[in-house]
């Protein structure tokens, strides 16, 4: 066995123990810092596969500005400990159990569709960052122009739904000024 | 130098990806929600590098650059929600935003 798939495997089962902790776990910031070690896992994963752009992409926005960005909002709704507590009581096994095996079936039907055959091939050689941003600045350059565009509608649509109402609490009576 | 055959790397992205629908499935705080969208969307990138790494394109990197675009905006504006329907309603359950009105 060579050591990229040696690499490959564990980085794998690394990811998917963190994941299966991020989905169990009771306490948001315990399931987000889990979340956190399922990118870097990936990031590995990505660089194995002969992408290190894409690896320094997930460890920078995915792992850096994401989770760092769910972490300020929960920071900011100021939760108390017993969340934890309704969390737990929301998560019985008679919820998870239906959904569970339903995808349990869905997930075998794949794995048979993926190891019956039909895909021959392996991930000979790195793609490096040269040939990404080439590609990137010349056939998809409309593509990152929309891109761009959906980046400003998210952060016009974030700023305007964000905004509280100003509360006026007048002498008499009590008005949302908008 | 490489030799990672492509179907593990898929394996690997149905996994990954059933874990996030699984959770969308079971949980009830938004929040969680939230994460686990982000865990599918990042499922689907692996799949992209996958199956561009086959057959050395840089097409699969990018097309996982323009989901993690997409990712930002969906998160922030889905934080956005959160934070509003917190405000309104004073609680994470996604049952209790079931209706249009507030």
């Amino acid at each position: 066995m060579n050591t990229d798939l040696l690499i490959f495997f564990t980085s794998g089962a690394v990811a998917i123990v963190a994941t299966i902790l991020v989905i169990t776990q009771y306490n948001m910031i315990h399931a987000l810092l889990y979340l956190i070690v399922s990118f870097l896992a990936l990031a590995v994963v990505f660089y194995v596969l002969g992408a290190p752009f894409a690896a320094a992409l997930e460890v920078i926005v995915y792992a850096g500005a994401i989770v760092v960005l769910i972490i300020f909002v929960i920071m900011m709704l100021n939760l108390k400990k017993d969340a934890e507590e309704q969390e737990k009581s929301w998560l019985t096994p008679s919820v998870w159990i239906g959904p569970g095996i339903l995808c349990a079936i869905l997930m075998a039907e794949i794995l048979y569709v993926l190891l019956a055959g039909g895909f021959e091939g392996n991930a000979t050689q790195a793609v490096g960052a040269r040939e990404v941003g080439r590609s990137l600045y010349g056939p998809y350059l409309i593509a990152v122009e929309l891109s761009g565009l959906l980046l400003m509608a998210g952060t016009i649509g974030a700023y305007h739904l964000g905004r509280q109402r100003r509360k006026v609490i007048h002498r008499f009576l009590e008005m949302t000024d908008e | 130098m490489n030799a990672i055959p492509i179907e593990y790397g898929l394996i690997l992205a149905g996994i990954l990806f059933m874990l996030g629908m699984v959770s969308v499935l079971i949980r009830r705080n938004i929040i969680f929600m939230l994460i686990s969208v982000e865990i599918m969307l990042n499922a689907a990138g692996l799949a992209f590098i996958v199956a561009g790494s086959k057959w050395t394109q840089a097409d699969g990197q990018i097309m996982f650059i323009f989901i993690l675009t997409m990712a930002a905006a969906e998160v922030s504006v889905g934080l956005a929600l959160i934070l509003q329907i917190y405000h309104q309603l004073k609680t994470l359950d996604t049952d209790a935003a079931n209706r249009m009105k507030g």
